[in-house]
């Protein structure tokens, strides 16, 4: 069904969520992401799921963990007071490997900040916001089309590799409305569930792909779950070696799929003088702003990392060394985090240029198109 | 084909180490901890009730209560500090199949997971609630909780406690439970009973269990030995429920135990679904 519809972002989102098989939303309401809670609610009963509307944003992340813990495909929306609040339960579906999808629509901050002003401030939270080790995968789309089709992904890389995906949204491709063909935007996988002998299984082996199969509860495995650190069996262990496995395993998994989960795009980078790397709405602006400068003779190129984190590094290292770029510029809607990442990537070759704008406001195009005038003079 | 090997634990008289791990033994509960007898009560009750341990599922939080669920041949879910009662609504909405039996603790459900006990109770979701109330967090070392004994030392009050205590049947009664109930691990049999109840119970069960920690808060507080702080549950016990011998005097205005609480609300799970049915019903009806 190639139709074309009119969507929101947060909508797409949610309607996405539903193609993906998602059958379990809980959530707590908070500006800007409430949409996708409403569209849930109205939605999921359609297809026989669950929607609840929790005591508050930590209970939902627990409920939505619960969810697909029992075997349901299952969802949470929230911004930034609430992302916070979720990244305990988050660490827990990061440790004890539960499939489940975390929707941030970015607000300004820090604290309450500006709730219905756009930001990325939470670039780095998104990675690093639970505590300890912990291996995760961010997704950070740029339009409503690619919300829609990244969303349908989350699920797909959350059940195949038995880990939490968030997807990073920011207020502006949250609440921008825009054309979406649902039917050509992929399908999602369903988690890998064990079978076999319920004598001697362990939930948590070590198989080759380091994705162990999930015991269904109801499957006669009754396994254990904890957040506690756990050998293959799945019961506490502080045992260093089998600690050194267990928590080595949740990001070597990640490692060896990489390609499964790295996505970016390249736009006029291949004699790009100047790179500009974003996501979100400032990738937007950044398009427009290599068009135009293009016009003028300027040949800049745009690489967006889809896939936030893991950072696709390989690919941002081979597209700057084969443009040979003279500088590279990373604007953001923060003080300066994606910038981090593509320094520690690119720093030691060629100049890396921070650009951050914090007060509510999007990043203009020309504001970007100007700063690459400005390094190719300098 | 022989009738002895098909029997299962439910035919057979109840044999705790049928429904817990054999494995996980020895467990890590001091002595004289009363949490063991309410493990036991629970899963005396689980067998008597028929339940098939692969539909049984138990999810705790964190705390001496928290680590329960670990001996317990079933589906369980060792989750984040007060948060069970979340968790576990999520598992018993997407899967309305499995018996969902929650266990906490005193600082678990009522200090840092204060408001999901409020909401669970209000909603009325299927699944019940024990709350082993030892006072202290034992796990910890031994610090101050909502339901600590006023006056009572603890590592947080080194000069007595100087809170009031949290009356936690009052508060699940109020936030509208279906099912709540008190009893001292004292009255084992009383306290199966109980949670018998409590589990056979349509909608939200809340069970406070009195228990005793004898290491880390009865020593601080001269309250003697494990027999003898089980035996002052008696204070704390309603008269009428006590089925022992053993002379120790009643409080006046005691604690109630047995069931304090059991009305017929609408359970959330049942009604949720009777909505969503109707709404398919009305969208695959082809109506306007």
């Amino acid at each position: 069904m190639a139709q074309r519809v009119n969507l929101q972002g947060n909508q797409a989102c949610a309607l996405a969520a539903i193609e993906a098989g998602c059958r379990f939303f809980a959530g707590y309401p908070i500006t800007p992401s409430s949409e996708i809670a409403e569209t849930m609610s109205g939605e999921l009963p359609k297809v026989g799921g669950t929607f609840i509307q929790m005591e508050d944003e930590i209970a939902s992340m627990a409920a939505v963990i619960g969810a697909s813990m029992g075997g349901v495909k299952a969802m949470t929306a929230t911004s930034g007071p609430g992302f916070s609040l979720k990244q305990e339960n988050l660490g827990y579906a990061c440790g004890a490997e539960i499939p489940c999808v975390v929707v941030n629509v970015m607000r300004g901050g820090p604290s309450t900040g500006m709730p219905t002003r756009p930001a990325q401030g939470d670039v780095m939270q998104a990675r690093w916001g639970t505590h300890g080790d912990h291996a995760l995968i961010v997704l950070a789309p740029a339009s409503v089309a690619e919300t829609y089709s990244e969303t349908i992904r989350a699920f797909d890389l959350s059940e195949r590799l038995r880990v939490p995906v968030v997807v990073l949204l920011d207020e502006v491709i949250g609440h921008l409305v825009e054309t979406v063909e649902p039917g050509k935007a992929g399908e999602a996988a369903t988690r890998k569930w064990a079978t076999g002998p319920r004598e001697g299984f362990e939930p948590y082996m070590v198989t080759d792909d380091l994705v162990p199969p999930m015991p269904r509860p109801g499957d006669g495995y009754r396994a254990h779950v904890t957040g506690l650190t756990h050998g293959p069996d799945g019961f506490p262990t502080q045992k260093p070696d089998e600690v050194r496995a267990a928590i080595g395993r949740l990001s070597d998994k990640l490692a060896l799929h990489r390609e499964l989960i790295e996505s970016w795009r390249a736009e006029e980078c291949e004699d790009a003088q100047v790179l500009i790397v974003a996501i979100g709405i400032t990738a937007r602006a950044a398009g427009k702003a290599v068009t135009d400068l293009r016009a003028e003779g300027i040949r800049a190129g745009l690489f967006r990392p889809v896939t936030l984190w893991p950072f696709p590094e390989r690919a941002l290292r081979d597209i700057a060394a084969k443009s040979g770029a003279r500088a590279v510029i990373v604007p953001e809607m923060n003080q300066g985090q994606l910038v981090l990442e593509v320094e520690r990537l690119l720093a030691r070759d060629l100049p890396v240029i921070g650009m951050g704008r914090y007060d509510g406001e999007p990043i203009p195009s020309a504001d970007i198109a100007a700063r690459v005038r400005e390094v190719l003079q300098s | 084909m022989n009738m002895e090997t098909e029997m299962t634990a439910q035919d057979r008289p109840f044999d705790i180490n049928d429904y817990i791990r054999l494995d996980m033994m020895p467990h890590f509960l001091c002595p004289g901890c009363g949490h063991g007898i309410a493990l036991r009560a629970l899963l005396w009750a689980v067998h008597e009730l028929g339940i098939d341990k692969d539909r049984l599922a138990v999810v705790s939080g964190i705390g001496c209560s928290g680590r329960l669920s670990a001996y317990v041949d079933a589906n369980s879910f060792h989750t984040t500090h007060g948060r069970p009662l979340a968790f576990a609504t999520g598992l018993a909405l997407a899967r309305p199949d499995l018996t969902v039996i929650v266990i906490t603790g005193d600082g678990d459900s009522l200090a840092i997971g204060g408001n999901h006990l409020i909401h669970a109770c209000r909603r009325n979701l299927n699944m019940t609630c024990l709350m082993l109330n030892n006072e202290i967090y034992g796990m910890t070392g031994g610090q101050v909780s909502p339901t600590t004994t006023s006056d009572r030392y603890t590592t947080t009050t080194p000069a007595g406690n100087t809170e009031p205590v949290f009356d936690a049947c009052e508060l699940a009664a109020a936030a509208g439970a279906g099912f709540v109930g008190r009893e001292v691990t004292l009255q084992v049999t009383g306290l199966k009973d109980l949670i018998a109840r409590a589990i056979a119970h349509e909608g939200f069960s809340f069970v406070e269990v009195i228990s005793d920690c004898t290491e880390i808060y009865g020593r601080k507080n001269d309250l003697g030995a494990s027999p003898e702080m089980m035996l002052n549950q008696k204070a704390v016990m309603r008269p009428d429920t006590y089925r022992s011998t053993v002379d120790v005097p009643f409080r006046p205005n005691a604690l109630k135990t047995g069931v304090l609480c059991e009305r017929d609300r609408p359970e959330y799970g049942q009604a949720y679904r009777a909505m969503v049915a109707a709404r398919q019903h009305r969208a695959g009806g082809g109506g306007t």
